[in-house]
């Protein structure tokens, strides 16, 4: 039976590497990555793949011993005696070393990517929009004709968040009443809306069209219907699309006016 | 007097001399000072709440699979007759917040400390009892209001806790933001407060009885790995379960005095009445993985203990590297104790501290990986015997392998943008938690079952139950790792509704096809389990011809453990010394004549 056993854990490595190859495939599963539309989302996925190639390499080579030793010292057929060893001080010093200094490295490599991400904030984005998160939708603000955000002017939206393509979009992420978390997939985008915080978020999306906008945080029994999208646009589309909701909400108000 | 394996006296528990009074009963199985007692209310408690947990586990997974399904065998009719047969999601989200807290605090904390460290602790170091034994009684019945509270919150108006295992406010502290989130929250919070009470007088028996009771002889590197991992777990807890204490009682005043320690100005939630302000949402989120990152190694180091000892056993061989075992363990737990905030990559917290606290949580990954390398080390030029309970052991390495890697993922902040709060993380976390611990945790049972009812599992039964556990676990949480590349969201309801997870349905289907598998399978355990305890093969004292304290002791041990003063000549792992003729040298054999027994143990070189 040792040697059914072995060939267990040597399924461990071969199906466990397959299922990501099998995955990974366009033509056969593509269960992979959502399609990156971003500009800094290739780096992400850069990163993960490397690290995917470092942990992939260890775990072959951990399970694929381990199930080897299985096979090779089962008591039923090993003859030899046991190796009586209480371990060796060369190896753990080799064992403790070179992983220490791999890791290390991945730690490092991350920094610049985290840097870009979260902590260097653009000077100039080409669009400012404030993002608020409330059970269970998402609402918009976005500069008037002034191009600031928080004057009388500032215009609102629900639900479908439009941004221009290719410019550097810089949302002010906030929350109204729980944690929500604002996850762009196709963007790699991925920031808590904490109540009292106002946290900025920036991407820069480089294809026009219509993306998921998803919540990723608990925020109550409705978490999974708070649903948006993302309209990446091109500019003059998205000035159009601007100046048609301006239009629709100086409608509305003036009606509000002329009925009080 | 001659003290040898075999001991001189026989003393039967004082249960098996036939009659016996109501109060005799209740104080040896009820209300009873005897560690092994209440390791075993431990374990028969934790076992039956694992039934539960793992029931939630499918609740949780038939919604993924069959979303909005109104044709659940059975359970439909009687559950949810009200939303014509389907799960609510106000019930989904209390199924997933109740599975992990059940799991979590009822089950794998409990099991591991209270359950075999109550068990081996003292039989392991050659020990009597406790040293604290009314204590020890005491940190069993403080997790009964825990029972209660948590149990009983199912059956409250709103239910029971939906905010989370993590319970993060303000989703948590505002009563009016979710449905469960009324008297369900305030009874989840008092349950985890005794759990925290019980935990924290189990941590101060375990040290001081380490430290003060072992036998004459018995050195601190002379312990089994298993007594290092509990009693650095014991550290772990006493200095992180305060923190969570604290923050538990600070949310429950918020909640029912409105002192607003989590809550900012202005937070309302459904309508709420305007809530006090002047807190931070974000205090909570650090007191809570100050004490619930460490206790992620509370959950896994004690299981790392009692395989190393099951593997060196089977193996017949010395456990390789351990004082490199010890002091990995101290490092997983020093290092476990700066490495909270990767919890908090994307919480809105100062980005600056992603970077330390990323290089932190990366470097944990070493001492782990000491550990695997020395299990490898072990199991090579060993004879190795797959007996069900090395089985289970060696899955849990192989297991750990997956679950420690998957970690790294994480850890890279960059990368967690996109696979946090995804189903990549729930592979992770079970692939340490069920595929670890659990595992561990079987071959424990498996292990130690001869020592605590004094008969032996059924072997080929518990084989068969270990290949359909193993091949449906990997089945469950294995592709979960797919999911979590795409994207997908972990905690909603109907995550098919978006664009981007829409074809990930059969793949789901498939994860819960497994899950019931796997949950199915553990009926076989249970079956062999009961059956055994009444009619299993009866063993003598060392089953296994293994070296620690307790399989000198008869099995079961009588109270007091042992019929004789153990004295310790050596460490726990000398299987296959030259000094002997066996392949095992218990830890209370004498040294043969013309061997000094203070000399350092034999050395292949």
């Amino acid at each position: 039976m040792g040697k059914f056993w072995s060939l267990l854990f040597f399924l461990v490595p071969a199906l466990g590497v397959a299922l990501f190859v099998v995955s990974a495939d366009a033509n056969l599963l593509d269960h992979w990555f959502p399609t990156d539309v971003s500009e800094h989302g290739h780096v992400i996925d850069g990163l993960f793949m490397m690290i995917l190639w470092l942990t992939g390499a260890v775990f072959i080579a951990t399970e694929v011993c381990l199930a080897a030793f299985l096979w090779r010292y089962d008591a039923r057929s090993n003859r030899d005696a046991i190796k009586f060893t209480h371990g060796s001080h060369t190896l753990e010093v080799v064992w403790t070393i070179v992983p220490a200094a791999t890791l290390l490295f991945i730690a490092i490599y991350q920094m610049n990517a985290w840097a870009d991400a979260k902590i260097r904030q653009p000077k100039n984005p080409g669009v400012e929009i404030e993002v608020r998160a409330r059970q269970f939708e998402w609402r918009f603000r976005y500069p008037g004709p002034d191009g600031k955000l928080y004057t009388p002017d500032d215009i609102h939206f629900d639900s479908e968040l439009h941004v221009p393509v290719d410019e550097e979009v810089l949302v002010h992420l906030k929350s109204e009443d729980v944690l929500h978390s604002f996850f762009l997939p196709n963007l790699r985008v991925k920031q808590d809306a904490v109540p009292g915080m106002v946290i900025p978020v920036w991407f820069k999306p480089t294809k026009e069209g219509a993306w998921d906008l998803v919540c990723a945080e608990l925020c109550g029994w409705g978490h999974y219907k708070m649903r948006g999208r993302i309209v990446v646009q091109s500019r003059e589309d998205f000035n159009a699309w601007l100046a048609g909701v301006r239009e629709k909400q100086l409608a509305t108000q003036s009606e509000q006016t002329a009925a009080k | 007097m001659s003290i040898t394996a075999e001991g001189f006296h026989h003393h039967e528990p004082a249960a098996h001399h036939g009659q016996m009074s109501v109060g005799t009963f209740i104080r040896t199985y009820v209300f009873s000072l005897d560690h092994k007692i209440i390791g075993l209310q431990f374990l028969f408690s934790t076992l039956l709440w694992f039934l539960v947990g793992g029931l939630l586990a499918l609740g949780v997974r038939w919604q993924l699979a069959w979303p909005w399904a109104n044709d659940m065998p059975i359970v439909s009719k009687f559950f949810f007759a009200s939303t014509g047969g389907q799960i609510s999601p106000e019930f989904y989200t209390m199924m997933f917040t109740m599975h992990a807290t059940v799991m979590i605090f009822f089950v794998i904390i409990p099991i591991l400390a209270g359950a075999f460290g109550n068990y081996l602790i003292p039989l392991m170091i050659g020990a009597d009892d406790m040293a604290f034994p009314t204590l020890n009684m005491l940190s069993y019945w403080f997790m009964w209001p825990a029972f209660l509270c948590i149990g009983g919150s199912f059956f409250v108006h709103g239910g029971a806790a939906a905010a989370g295992w993590t319970s993060y406010p303000t989703l948590s502290a505002i009563p009016d933001a979710a449905p469960g989130s009324h008297m369900g929250q305030t009874l989840w919070l008092l349950g985890v407060t005794f759990v925290g009470i019980s935990s924290m007088m189990g941590s101060v028996n375990y040290m001081t009885t380490i430290i003060q009771m072992r036998a004459p002889g018995m050195t601190m590197f002379r312990l089994p790995l298993t007594i290092w991992a509990m009693f650095i777990t014991a550290v772990l807890q006493a200095f992180a379960l305060p923190v969570l204490t604290a923050a538990g009682f600070m949310q429950l005043m918020d909640r029912l005095l409105g002192t607003g320690f989590f809550l900012p100005d202005g937070a309302t939630a459904n309508n709420s009445p305007f809530a006090t302000g002047g807190g931070q949402p974000l205090l909570w989120q650090h007191l809570f993985w100050f004490y619930s990152h460490p206790a992620v190694y509370i959950m896994i180091l004690p299981a790392m203990g009692m395989v190393s000892d099951i593997i060196a056993c089977f193996a017949r061989k010395p456990i390789f590297g351990y004082k490199p075992m010890v002091y990995s363990i101290a490092g997983i737990a020093g290092l476990g104790f700066v490495v909270w905030g990767h919890h908090m990559f994307l919480s809105g917290m100062n980005p600056y501290l992603g970077m330390t606290f990323m290089v932190a949580t990366i470097m944990i990954a070493l001492p782990s990986a000491i550990k695997v390398f020395n299990w490898l080390g072990t199991l090579w030029g060993g004879r190795i015997q797959f007996s069900t309970a090395m089985l289970f052991a060696v899955s849990f390495v192989s297991m750990f392998i997956i679950g420690g890697l998957s970690g790294i993922f994480m850890a890279a902040t960059p990368v967690d943008i996109f696979i946090h709060d995804t189903y990549f993380i729930v592979a992770h976390f079970h692939y340490v938690l069920f595929a670890g611990t659990a595992m561990g945790v079987f071959g424990a049972i498996y292990f130690w079952f001869p020592k605590m009812f004094g008969r032996t599992m059924n072997e080929p039964w518990g084989k068969v139950h270990f290949l359909l556990t193993f091949l449906f676990l990997n089945g469950t949480f294995y592709p979960m790792h797919i999911l979590g590349i795409v994207g997908f969201p972990r905690r909603l309801a109907d995550p098919y509704q978006y664009e981007t997870f829409h074809h990930l349905l059969a793949m789901n289907q498939f994860i819960t096809i497994c899950a019931i598998g796997m949950v199915l399978s553990q009926a076989i355990f249970v079956i062999n389990f009961f059956y055994s305890i009444f009619f299993g093969p009866p063993v003598g004292r060392n089953p296994w011809h293994a070296n620690s304290l307790e399989w000198s002791a008869p099995s079961p041990p009588g109270h007091g453990n042992f019929d004789f003063q153990p004295i310790v000549y050596r460490g726990p792992y000398e299987y296959g010394s030259p000094e002997v003729e066996t392949d095992y040298y218990p830890q209370i054999q004498p040294p043969p004549e013309g061997v000094d027994p203070n000399a350092p143990p034999a050395h292949g070189h």
